[in-house]
């Protein structure tokens, strides 16, 4: 529809709007998540819920203990392979449309623990993760910004097409593999669906794509 | 083994009898609202009454003693703000103490007062935070919490202002600080401390006669002196069931003999005394804050012979304890000679003093549990590490 016509029709006190700008506006003012803290970034979580930073303005003040309730799943600190099953095992009870924001550094990578024997590197191995936030822990403000960013990713996706969200595709997965413990590790060490471990694309000096000099 | 936990399980009451009723065995966590981060409890019911309960650690096992093997000295220091996240100064404080110790650093008394500030601002927002979510779990939602947080975030503004850092900060030296006070903060503390009484007022007016508290917490949870000694528990759950032990006295570690506070004891050992001994403890930081802020000398804040690149104490063992928020933290070393310890090994009060969550929890009801376990204040950063 034409902007300006749009606005004409303002001044006479008609909205117009599309089914999607309105079911997007709906959704994306209305993220609740999920009540999970896991370490450090969970009181990062609180505190940007509390009076001063006040996530209620953004519509996400409604923290659900309950899976089955939550849009939005706050993956606040590190996930220790003991947890890790746990953490999919939610996400998977979480009703679609659901997004993830992976919180600080941990949940993202490992984060200062990587090294650890019992820390996974990084929740996007089993889940997918909409937003991520660096930082150790990220402030308030950068939790507001993470949402704020998904905020805007919603509005922007379409509701037919081939782009649109994975809860409007029959066949896309809702569901993810929940690790278990193996002889060694967690099996699988990651979901390949989700998670592929990055290709460094190595060429030595002097060598082409054939190996010769 | 399998990952998959029943949540809950029945089971018979006393094996062979299966007409005399049944228990029912429930998964209280790792994900709970009330269990203050990744904790789980077996709990085995009768009714709404409480049979059995078994605690499961591990949910955020970080491998803190192993890395800490691994790393410098120093490398360990960020390692410690994430211990008990609420507290990362007292934490920095008690594994720089352990350091001096190991390797003989003496402290100039500018930082020595610095620690003190910092710290007794730390356990003040502890014990308010902790306070807001115990009322939280019993069905507050929200005011106390709130009002906790807000004077929370004015002490965050002073470690900010300070360290760079709100919450992981970094701070401690060994052998003083990093960074001398910015100009201007001691008067923003000041008036920081100055703002406090009234919060509290508020907050005693708000809570301590409230009918509901009371209700949910006296006679509730009761610890008694013989068995709260015997199991080694410390700081306020201790004091809450009368036993005279603070290491800020017991100790005197930094200058803590220079400051007059008194020590709030409790009576009953139940989850009201451990709360009120905590609001009580608040009142003490207080009085020591307002004395640090207007003693504190000028001078350095580090000491200068102490060497911070390639630091290597002397082959040797040392033990330091403080008194942090929680109770008595630990860090116990030895050193080989190397650059990074042979053993590290931290005496977490959260986990010693969850040990004696079933015995607190028997005979209760199921809804009393999260209020016990709040009163506990644990932060599984520290109980798992």
């Amino acid at each position: 529809m034409d902007e300006n016509l749009k606005s004409e029709l303002r001044k006479q006190g008609i909205v117009a709007t599309t089914l999607q700008e309105l079911y997007n506006w709906g959704r994306k003012n209305s993220l609740w998540p999920l009540n999970f803290g896991l370490a450090c970034c969970a009181i990062e979580m609180i505190a940007a819920s509390m009076a001063r930073y006040d996530m209620a303005r953004f519509g996400a003040e409604v923290f659900r203990p309950s899976p089955r309730q939550a849009d939005l799943m706050i993956v606040a600190g590190t996930v220790t392979k003991k947890m890790a099953p746990q953490v999919v095992r939610l996400y998977n009870q979480m009703a679609e449309p659901k997004y993830v924001i992976s919180m600080g550094a941990c949940a993202i990578s490992g984060g200062p623990f990587k090294q650890g024997y019992n820390v996974l590197k990084g929740i996007d191995r089993y889940i997918p993760v909409d937003v991520y936030i660096p930082g150790c822990p990220p402030r308030p403000e950068a939790l507001i910004d993470a949402l704020m960013t998904l905020q805007k990713m919603i509005d922007r996706q379409p509701l037919t097409g081939p782009d649109r969200p994975r809860h409007l595709q029959a066949d896309a997965p809702s569901e993810f593999i929940v690790p278990e413990f193996g002889a060694h590790d967690l099996d699988p060490s990651q979901n390949p669906e989700v998670w592929q471990a990055p290709l460094v694309n190595i060429s030595l000096a002097g060598t082409d794509d054939a190996g010769n000099d | 083994m399998s990952t998959a936990t029943e949540a809950i399980r029945i089971i018979p009451k006393s094996p062979g009898a299966n007409d005399e009723g049944q228990w029912l065995e429930v998964s209280m966590g790792p994900q709970h609202p009330s269990t203050h981060g990744v904790f789980r409890m077996d709990v085995v019911l009768d009714g709404e009454r409480i049979v059995k309960l078994k605690p499961v650690f591990g949910y955020l096992h970080r491998n803190h003693e192993k890395i800490a093997e691994n790393e410098s000295y120093l490398g360990s220091m960020p390692y410690t703000d994430r211990l008990d996240y609420f507290c990362s100064l007292t934490n920095n404080w008690a594994y720089a103490l352990a350091v001096e110790k190991l390797a003989g650093i003496q402290v100039p008394e500018r930082a020595e007062y610095i620690r003190i500030i910092t710290a007794e601002l730390t356990r003040f927002q502890n014990h308010a935070c902790l306070i807001g979510f115990l009322t939280q779990d019993m069905g507050a939602s929200g005011t106390p919490l709130m009002y906790a947080f807000r004077e929370r975030e004015k002490i965050l503004d002073l470690f900010e202002s300070l360290t760079g850092a709100r919450m992981m900060c970094n701070y401690m030296r060994f052998g003083g600080c990093r960074v001398d006070l910015p100009a201007g903060w001691i008067e923003q503390a000041r008036a920081a401390v100055a703002s406090f009484p009234r919060f509290l007022d508020e907050f005693e007016q708000l809570l301590a006669s409230n009918e509901i508290l009371m209700a949910r917490t006296q006679g509730v949870g009761v610890l008694s002196k013989e068995f709260a000694v015997n199991a080694g528990v410390s700081g306020p759950v201790l004091r809450a069931s009368g036993v005279n032990y603070d290491v800020r006295k017991a100790d005197k570690y930094g200058i803590y003999d220079r400051f007059a506070f008194k020590i709030p004891l409790g009576e009953h050992g139940d989850t009201y005394d451990r709360y009120m001994v905590r609001l009580l403890e608040m009142r003490e930081s207080l009085k020591i804050l307002e004395l640090a802020l207007r003693d504190i000398p000028a001078g350095p804040i580090v000491d200068p012979k102490t060497k911070i690149r390639g630091f290597r104490p002397k082959p040797g063992e040392a033990y330091a304890h403080i008194e942090a928020p929680k109770g008595d933290l630990g860090f116990y070393l030895i050193s080989d000679g190397s650059s990074n310890p042979y053993r590290y090994r931290v005496r977490p009060p959260s986990l010693v003093n969850l040990t004696v969550l079933e015995e607190l929890c028997i005979g209760h009801n199921v809804a009393d549990v999260v209020v016990i376990l709040g009163s506990i204040d644990i932060v599984m950063g520290e109980v798992d590490r």
